[in-house]
């Protein structure tokens, strides 16, 4: 076993290196004072991050993107827990085929759903405009979302609710009152991880925004500039670790959610 | 009992009408409206309503489009080869040899770097595979290579290196899984029949861990076919792939047929091979039960 193992340990750790390639070199590049992206390294400096916080383009491409990642968070929740309380709870007939569809966004390639929701709402004379950006993303948030808050649900033991409604509440005030609390764990993840795929996603922001910038966008118009790329680094940095703590708060909530439940604390976000 | 069924069908069909409408309205109405473009005929500024197969005629016989087709195709087959031979062995650590208190984290990890950037980490790999990056300069540094390596430079190596970097969580998840629900003492069973290790591997471990693995290969499959990102920021634009082809010419050119048609034909294609490994997987199923 050990001699196997130490093997299969020493290629896992050289995978995470692969994995950890890229974004271990961000920090190096967004501290380093020169201006090309090579090695070897110059000097330590702090100037690209000074340079990134003055850019108004980029304080107004933030500005879009939070609104539409909170936006589409919220609205992905909202669906995800109607459509998640549905297949937890309830049997009718052709349910698991309304599920497949709605989960269809997670395997269908980005650039049609793009492409095809252009051609419709160019069609029907819609403005592009971060809106449009917000409607796409719901459709692509809401599959993670509900993959989240079924787990949530399912977890969920039908006899509480049942007790509440002997104990006189109605559907809605034991929904409320026993159900939501139970799931707010589950809520917090799916509106954690909505936001982070929706503040990264780059296809249906770059077609559906119009002359909008979003932060994916805005870093992709710039990667073409030599200058700039210190700058996208920097900001690279920011949303690296900005990401992390955002994901180790979602996974908190994930374990404490399943901690509540009695369940068992591994999985993933997936 | 009828009743009650009938009263709790509709309990569900209310609670999934919201969800369901908004699909249907921002996914299946998009989707029909472009399979009905393909089937029309290019105007100036305008489609016009002429019914016709010839916007098909030309995506099966255009070279250029056939071109790109088959390099789509080749570049993520290959990738899907490349992400989930490397992923099986670091499902199969996580699974076997980790404690189990340590599972949750490593599967933190291996998910962390997916959710950061997907176009900064693109543009990474292009930093640390390019002519003067991050390889090239390290190697002629430590004197190991005279010229720069050129076969990792902007071409379809580099696309695939870094679309197996981007997708490598995709991989790991669905065989950990499948792997986790082996239940062990088949395996003991295996070695106290007298099977070697690699015997009670290939024909116990593999065969149970196989439907995980068809899962990898459709997950991975699927997005990086159409990905726009890595060969428009690593192939520089000159190797496309039919995702940038669609995108050139829906808007580009404004041939919205055309482009349908090649959006349309790309899904025929991935839902082609979805169902062959579908059925693959059935087959695995129907063994294991």
């Amino acid at each position: 076993m050990s001699g196997k193992g130490r093997g299969l340990q020493a290629y896992a750790a050289l995978y995470l290196l692969f994995l950890y390639a890229p974004i271990i070199l961000l920090p190096l590049f967004a501290f380093n004072s020169g201006t090309i992206i090579a090695f070897p390294l110059q000097g330590f400096t702090t100037n690209w991050f000074a340079q990134m916080w003055a850019n108004a383009t980029l304080r107004t491409a933030l500005t879009n993107s939070l609104l539409i990642a909170v936006s589409a968070a919220i609205l992905a929740t909202c669906l995800g827990i109607f459509a998640a309380r549905a297949s937890t709870r309830f049997e009718f007939p052709g349910k698991g085929g309304m599920m497949g569809f709605i989960l269809l966004p997670m395997v269908l390639p980005e650039i049609i759903i793009a492409m095809s929701l252009l051609v419709v709402l160019l069609g029907a004379g819609v403005q592009l405009s971060i809106l449009t950006v917000i409607v796409g993303h719901v459709l692509i948030c809401m599959p993670y979302a509900i993959a989240i808050l079924s787990t949530a649900f399912s977890s969920l033991d039908k006899s509480l609710e049942e007790a509440a409604y002997d104990l006189g509440e109605t559907r809605w005030s034991a929904f409320r009152l026993v159900t939501l609390p139970l799931v707010m764990p589950g809520i917090i993840s799916s509106l954690l991880i909505s936001f982070t795929i929706s503040l990264d996603e780059f296809i249906i922001a770059f077609f559906l925004a119009g002359n909008q910038p979003t932060l994916p966008t805005y870093i992709f118009s710039q990667l073409r500039f030599p200058k700039q790329i210190p700058m996208i680094m920097a900001l690279g940095t920011v949303l690296v670790a900005l990401s992390i703590v955002l994901l180790t708060l979602g996974e908190y909530f994930r374990r404490r959610g399943n901690a509540r439940m009695g369940g068992n604390p591994t999985g993933g976000f997936l | 009992m009828a009743k009650a069924l009938d009263a709790q069908a509709r309990r569900g069909y209310a609670l999934i009408a919201p969800p369901f409408l908004y699909a249907l309205l921002i996914l299946a109405a998009p989707l029909l409206t472009i399979l009905t473009y393909s089937f029309l005929t290019d105007g100036y500024l305008e489609v016009v309503r002429d019914f016709t197969p010839a916007n098909y005629v030309q995506v099966w016989t255009d070279p250029i489009v056939r071109t790109v087709m088959l390099r789509s195709l080749m570049v993520s087959a290959l990738v899907t080869l490349v992400t989930v031979l490397l992923a099986f062995p670091v499902a199969y650590y996580v699974s076997f040899i980790v404690r189990p208190e340590k599972k949750a984290l490593w599967l933190f990890l291996i998910t962390i770097p997916f959710w950061t950037s997907y176009l900064i980490r693109v543009f990474l790999w292009k930093v640390i595979l390019g002519y003067n990056g991050v390889i090239n300069s390290s190697l002629t540094g430590l004197g190991i290579i005279d010229e720069p390596l050129t076969f990792i430079l902007y071409n379809v190596n580099s696309i695939v290196i870094t679309l197996a970097h981007a997708y490598a969580p995709f991989a790991i998840l669905p065989i950990f899984v499948a792997l986790e629900k082996i239940d062990r003492s088949l395996l003991e069973a295996g070695r106290d029949l007298g099977e070697s290790r690699a015997m009670t591997f290939w024909r116990v471990t593999l065969p149970l861990a196989m439907p995980g693995v068809l899962a990898a290969v459709l997950i991975v499959f699927i997005p990086t076919i159409g990905d726009y990102v890595t060969p428009e920021l690593i192939g520089g634009g000159k190797i496309p792939m039919i995702a940038n082809l669609i995108q050139v010419q829906m808007l580009a050119l404004d041939n919205r047929p055309l482009g349908s048609a090649l959006a349309v034909t790309a899904m025929a294609i991935v839902a082609l091979v979805s169902i062959v490994f579908l059925l693959i997987n059935r087959r695995f199923l129907k063994a294991r039960s």
